[in-house]
């Protein structure tokens, strides 16, 4: 079974994020990048299911600048075989994403694509639903358990109060959750055997998808910070402040 | 050249963009350590510190991860360059420059010269437990009365029928009171300097721990007693004679060292910057102060040069091109300044300064070793002095 892991870089998280100065967009000048940690933990997962012996061939894909291959060499250290990148310099929104993953999965016929759920950076929680959506595939999102079967998946969802357990069948686009595993940690002798793993350019016209934005941005803002509290003198004020000004009682 | 449309941004934590000078391998292999140091070894610290405590099972977890031995190609091991070294040496000693002792040694002063100086089989019986963690090893060159004079080492290897039997002691031998294998230079019957590799167990060897050190406390140190220890021929290295064997491998770690220390600056400084922000004297932040404004400048200063030297060192060492004196330079430079940054550090965080809980206090008790060892400060300074003048100030 071949696995198609799409892997994206964006800001590390540890990076305290901050505008440019005119406002126009996240300053990402000199600014450390990594994977997204979902999508880390899907390449974890799909190294996994290799080991188990369930999946044979994984297949790490990043769209976006060669900056990008820096993540895409962390993903063949980790133990992906081999990996892809669209180059563009574009930023292209969740739709344009999954058009080229379909694109991607025509050509590698993978069984199972396994996505992060969302991108620490845009957030929009969207790439994965849509993929299957354009392939007609089901989808399992926000995995925090994922077997695979004779005949099919079975997920465990993180969902609202609780955890869901469902069956697809295969082959079925797989979104994880935080808890789905914790990735490991890469060995300095597969950093430098990640080297001599094929890392494929394709130029981003080549697939003759329309990428073109849907949406445009209006503004951007930092988040308003958190004004000092207050010191109650008892219970009584605390109770008033509540029910007055917070008004959540 | 065409002008500048907008101000270049400035990067505070890296002033001088040492980040755009390394490979894309070197920052994968740097942020692994980061990853793995700051999860796994900084947690530990604190108790480990203070009470004396040497965690066994961290050369195994550094040599799973491929840390120990890492420039060798061979046996396992990664063959990295020597700036990814430093990177990792930079990265274990910002958590604690006894965690990086420990691998420095196994690295380059145990795995290097079996590996440089050894033969075939010695390689192939030692380089692969060694570069797991499943053995740990010591080297033994300083003696209670031979330190920044090794040439006036006592140890004693005579010629016996099949092999040599050894006699001295060694001393402030970091991992020797848990090592397996131990690297140790004795002069033979000719007067020469030559290394030997001797095992846990061996008739006459023995390696008590010193106790009530005040520095490097999670790293263990002791000595190596060897009583008429018989070594077998073939424990002999016998690609090197003569004092540049222990040299060339001290020139390794000596680079390592540069970088780590580098590392433990970095933390007091980040620290120190953290804590003068945060805390409030007269109604307004520590920070404000042109004292303190001064002091976390000199440290930006420092440790950027400190690090763009250690890089070119490396990129040089990469190219077969450095020359031991470089190595003086950025080790006597790097340790020195890195010690005035955690002294002054801990006087920026008042009396939370002197709190294990603060971390400080425990690199400036540990660089007073770290500027010690491996050549000092002021031994470095008469290599640099000689190298300069061709007078021998030793003696």
């Amino acid at each position: 079974m071949k696995i198609v892991v799409p892997v994206k870089r964006v800001i590390d998280a540890n990076v305290k994020v901050r505008l440019k100065s005119d406002g126009s967009a996240v300053d990402s000048d000199n600014v450390k990048m990594s994977m997204n940690p979902f999508d880390e933990i899907a390449v974890e997962e799909a190294i996994r299911l290799k080991e188990a012996g369930v999946a044979g061939e994984i297949v790490a894909v990043s769209i976006g600048s060669d900056a990008c291959q820096d993540v895409l060499r962390s993903a063949l250290a980790m133990g992906a075989d081999r990996a892809l990148l669209i180059r563009t310099e574009a930023v292209l929104e969740p739709l344009a994403v999954a058009k080229l993953l379909r694109e991607v999965v025509a050509r590698e016929q993978p069984q199972l694509v396994i996505c992060g759920k969302q991108s620490t950076d845009g957030d929009a929680n969207q790439a994965g639903q849509m993929l299957a959506g354009l392939l007609g595939w089901p989808q399992a999102t926000f995995a925090s358990k994922l077997d695979i079967g004779a005949d099919g998946a079975t997920v465990t969802r993180e969902i609202d109060g609780g955890l869901e357990i469902i069956a697809v069948t295969l082959p079925a686009v797989v979104t994880t959750d935080l808890r789905l595993n914790s990735p490991r940690y890469t060995t300095l002798p597969n950093i430098m055997k990640a080297k001599k793993k094929p890392l494929d350019v394709i130029a981003l016209d080549e697939f003759g998808v329309d990428t073109r934005p849907r949406l445009t941005t209006l503004g951007l803002a930092e988040p308003a910070a958190r004004s000092a509290g207050v010191r109650v003198a008892d219970v009584a004020e605390l109770l008033a402040k509540l029910k007055n000004e917070a008004k959540v009682i | 050249m065409a002008a500048p449309t907008s101000r270049a941004p400035f990067s505070w934590e890296d002033p001088l963009l040492l980040e755009t000078l390394l490979t894309e391998e070197e920052r994968i292999v740097r942020d692994t350590a980061h990853a793995y140091c700051q999860e796994r070894l900084m947690p530990r610290i604190l108790t480990a510190n203070r009470e004396e405590r040497f965690d066994r099972e961290i050369m195994s977890e550094m040599g799973e991860l491929g840390l120990l031995g890492c420039t060798i190609d061979t046996h396992g091991c990664a063959g990295l360059s020597h700036v990814a070294y430093g990177l990792i040496a930079r990265e274990v000693e910002r958590v604690d420059s006894g965690y990086r002792s420990a691998m420095s040694v196994q690295s380059s002063l145990v795995m290097h010269p079996i590996w440089a100086y050894g033969t075939e089989a010695q390689k192939d019986k030692y380089l692969p437990k060694l570069a797991t963690g499943e053995w740990v090893g010591c080297f033994g060159l300083t003696e209670p009365d031979a330190g920044s004079d090794p040439a006036g080492m006592k140890t004693r290897a005579r010629k016996v029928d099949g092999g040599y039997q050894l006699k001295g002691s060694k001393m402030w031998i970091t991992n020797s009171p848990i090592a397996d294998v131990f690297v140790v230079w004795a002069k033979d019957d000719d007067g020469e300097i030559r290394g030997f590799v001797l095992e846990k167990g061996m008739q006459g060897l023995s390696a008590p721990k010193i106790h009530g050190k005040f520095s490097l406390r999670a790293s263990i140190t002791g000595e190596i007693v060897m009583d008429d220890v018989f070594v077998p021929e073939e424990n002999l290295l016998p690609g090197v004679k003569g004092l540049k064997g222990p040299f060339g491998c001290l020139n390794k770690a000596r680079f390592g060292i540069a970088w780590g220390a580098m590392g433990a600056a970095e933390f007091c400084w980040h620290a120190a910057r953290q804590y003068t922000l945060d805390r409030k004297q007269f109604g307004r932040p520590l920070a404000a102060n042109q004292l303190i404004q001064l002091k976390l400048a000199n440290m930006q200063t420092e440790i950027a040069l400190g690090l763009a030297a250690a890089l070119q060192v490396g990129r040089l060492m990469d190219a077969g091109r450095a020359a031991p004196e470089m190595i003086s330079l950025i080790k006597r430079n790097n340790c020195g300044k890195a010690l005035d940054i955690a002294r002054v550090a801990r006087d920026m965080h008042g009396g939370n300064g002197i709190a294990d809980e603060f971390h400080v206090i425990r690199h400036v008790m540990n660089l007073e070793a770290v500027n010690t060892y491996e050549g000092t400060h002021d031994v470095h300074a008469l290599i640099l002095g000689r190298a300069q003048t061709g007078i021998q100030a030793f003696a």
